[in-house]
């Protein structure tokens, strides 16, 4: 009985029913869009370092994981490195950031080396490079961008010419010859990073701890490539968890203020019906039942609504967003989005609600 | 029925109501008996205090002074909790704007009282002969706004005695209402006091409706009048 009336209530005002439970998704929606961001970027992050197919990563020191920028590691430390006898194979990258893209750089690599390392990038159409100016793109920035095999691409007020595609998850999603990026970057001779391959990768720790402790490489970070992907997680950027929590507060304040405002117009436009249903003898809880059944309908409604609109950010995202910002599904999240919405839309009914429990049944009733 | 307890008592009854900063005498020792069963209408002119006594009794306003009894139950001097469970339980309620939730059905209107009351919301055989005396049998699936002011009014009637309440209190039940519609409802009151033994207490400025009940009483300045 109780839940016919509150669905007929929601019925009888459907602008401020649609117009709530909108607000409640693009809550929902927001947080879950700026998750799915970080969680996607740095998944891919992630994915692309472990894709190297290295077991060490030597990087200059005091620059960020996020960045490739600083050129600064001298090229004959690979040739040092190819000379331990733990190591495989040695090689590096340069890398050089790309204008107007949002965290995006082109890598410039030793192909050969680089294929053998991380058992060749894998072509999709096209194949190496054959000239200065042939560049690699993996399938998503070709996507993003709109380019083929024989494409041009303009990049640093150069016309590049593309000569494959590959599958994504190594590196970069742009790569050049080594020398070419190093002439772009003014630093020939001159690496981002450098990247280890073991003969037996189960030595990774010891010949991490060699290097570490060798007072010749000391300025420079030594990782392992799990140290190195285990900081591409929200817990290795302090700013960014703090921005996600601020985004969520200021989202479950926006859909709290929004409950709170139609559910203070719904209680003011019936405090008629309030004062019929307290002649009736229904007690303030069960009005406030009422109250917040509707609340609940709206709030619930609202979050699969957000969780479906997130779903529609990340198609857009992934197709129209650009290569660097890779939005993915957090469903884990959705029950803590969707508690999270319900408690700031209960928590803005309350307020009503005590007004509406509060009212004197004979103003009510005399209420027009 | 001389020896049995009236079904309602009132003694002395004062209500004072703050206008602004002046406080208005509106009941000044109101004292009445109404047998169980009985059909009695308050009649008065305005403001003479009948509907702040129909207000007091149906427990939408405390009294300022003296006592309330209801089938048994001191009213007077309970909490607004106390007068919920009243309406609740003992008191049915009809006013003169009908007051239906406009969302609901007929049917969903007079279930909601039996909800709230705790009551499963079917009813029986007996009260659905009710609503065929009251003639909304086939009206039921339909909202106030597709009804009659008459066929709204038999509606609250009906969600009024669904709980079968000690006393059913109508407040200018056909003051809304066209002459036609007017004597159909009186009539239907009147056949419910005669039929079930429904007490009723009606408020009226109308001799006419008063003239349905089978004792009227008059209210004047607050005071019970003859």
């Amino acid at each position: 009985m109780l839940n016919q009336l509150v669905f007929e209530n929601l019925k009888h005002r459907p602008l401020r029913t649609l117009l709530s439970a909108a607000a409640i998704a693009i809550e929902v929606a927001m947080i879950l869009t700026l998750v799915g961001l970080s969680d996607g970027t740095l998944d891919e992050s992630k994915r692309m370092r472990r894709g190297i197919g290295a077991d060490i990563v030597v990087r200059p020191g005091s620059t960020s994981v996020m960045s490739f920028s600083g050129v600064t590691l001298p090229e004959k430390l690979v040739e040092y490195f190819q000379q331990q006898p733990d190591v495989e194979i040695a090689t590096g990258s340069a890398a050089h950031g790309i204008p107007g893209g949002l965290m995006e750089s082109a890598s410039g690599v030793d192909l050969a080396k680089f294929s053998t390392m991380s058992d060749g990038l894998r072509f999709l159409s096209g194949g190496p490079f054959q000239a200065p100016k042939d560049i690699i793109v993996d399938e998503r920035y070709a996507r993003t961008k709109q380019l083929g095999v024989g494409s041009t691409l303009k990049l640093w007020d150069k016309n590049w010419n593309v000569c494959g595609v590959v599958e994504p998850g190594k590196l970069s999603r742009v790569f050049l010859p080594l020398p070419v990026v190093q002439e772009l970057a003014s630093a020939p001779g001159k690496l981002s990073q450098i990247y280890i391959k073991l003969k037996d990768p189960s030595r990774t720790d010891a010949v991490v701890k060699a290097l570490k402790d060798n007072p010749q490489l000391g300025s420079y970070q030594v990782l392992s490539i799990d140290e190195l992907a285990s900081l591409f997680s929200i817990d290795g950027f302090p700013a960014l968890r703090q921005f996600i929590s601020v985004v969520i507060g200021l989202g479950v304040v926006v859909g709290f203020l929004v409950v709170l405002l139609s559910m203070y117009t719904a209680v003011l436009e019936r405090t008629r019906e309030i004062g019929i249903l307290k002649s009736l003898g229904a007690s303030p809880a069960y009005i406030m039942g009422i109250l917040m059944r509707e609340t609940l309908i709206l709030s619930i409604t609202g979050a699969v609504a957000g969780i479906v609109l997130s779903l529609v950010t990340q198609w857009t995202m992934n197709t129209f967003g650009g290569s660097a910002l890779v939005q993915k599904m957090v469903p884990h999240w959705w029950p803590y989005t969707t508690l999270l919405a319900i408690a700031g839309a209960l928590l803005g009914t309350l307020y009503p609600a005590m007004k509406a429990v509060r009212h004197d049944a004979l103003e009510a009733l005399s209420y027009d | 029925m001389p020896d049995t307890p009236p079904i309602i008592q009132v003694r002395d009854l004062r209500k004072v109501y703050q206008s602004g900063d002046v406080p208005v005498e509106a009941l000044r020792g109101v004292s009445l008996d109404v047998r169980r069963g009985e059909f009695l209408a308050v009649v008065g002119p305005s403001g003479s205090g009948k509907s702040t006594l129909f207000h007091v009794l149906s427990g939408l306003t405390p009294a300022t002074a003296g006592s309330v009894t209801i089938d048994g139950i001191g009213i007077a001097q309970l909490d607004e909790a106390g007068r919920t469970a009243l309406r609740k339980d003992k008191v049915g309620i009809v006013f003169q704007k009908y007051n239906l939730l406009p969302t609901l059905t007929a049917e969903e209107n007079i279930a909601i009282a039996r909800h709230i009351s705790g009551k499963d919301i079917a009813w029986g055989p007996a009260f659905q002969e009710v609503l065929k005396a009251l003639g909304i049998e086939n009206r039921l699936h339909h909202k106030p706004r597709a009804m009659s002011g008459g066929e709204q009014q038999r509606v609250a009637i009906a969600r009024a005695i669904v709980n079968n309440p000690a006393i059913l209190l109508a407040d200018e039940p056909t003051g809304n209402l066209d002459t036609q519609n007017s004597e159909i409802v009186l009539s239907l009151l009147r056949e419910l006091n005669q039929k079930t033994g429904q007490t009723i207490l009606m408020i009226t400025h109308n001799p006419e409706a008063a003239a349905y009940a089978n004792r009227t009483i008059r209210m004047r300045d607050g005071l019970i009048a003859g």
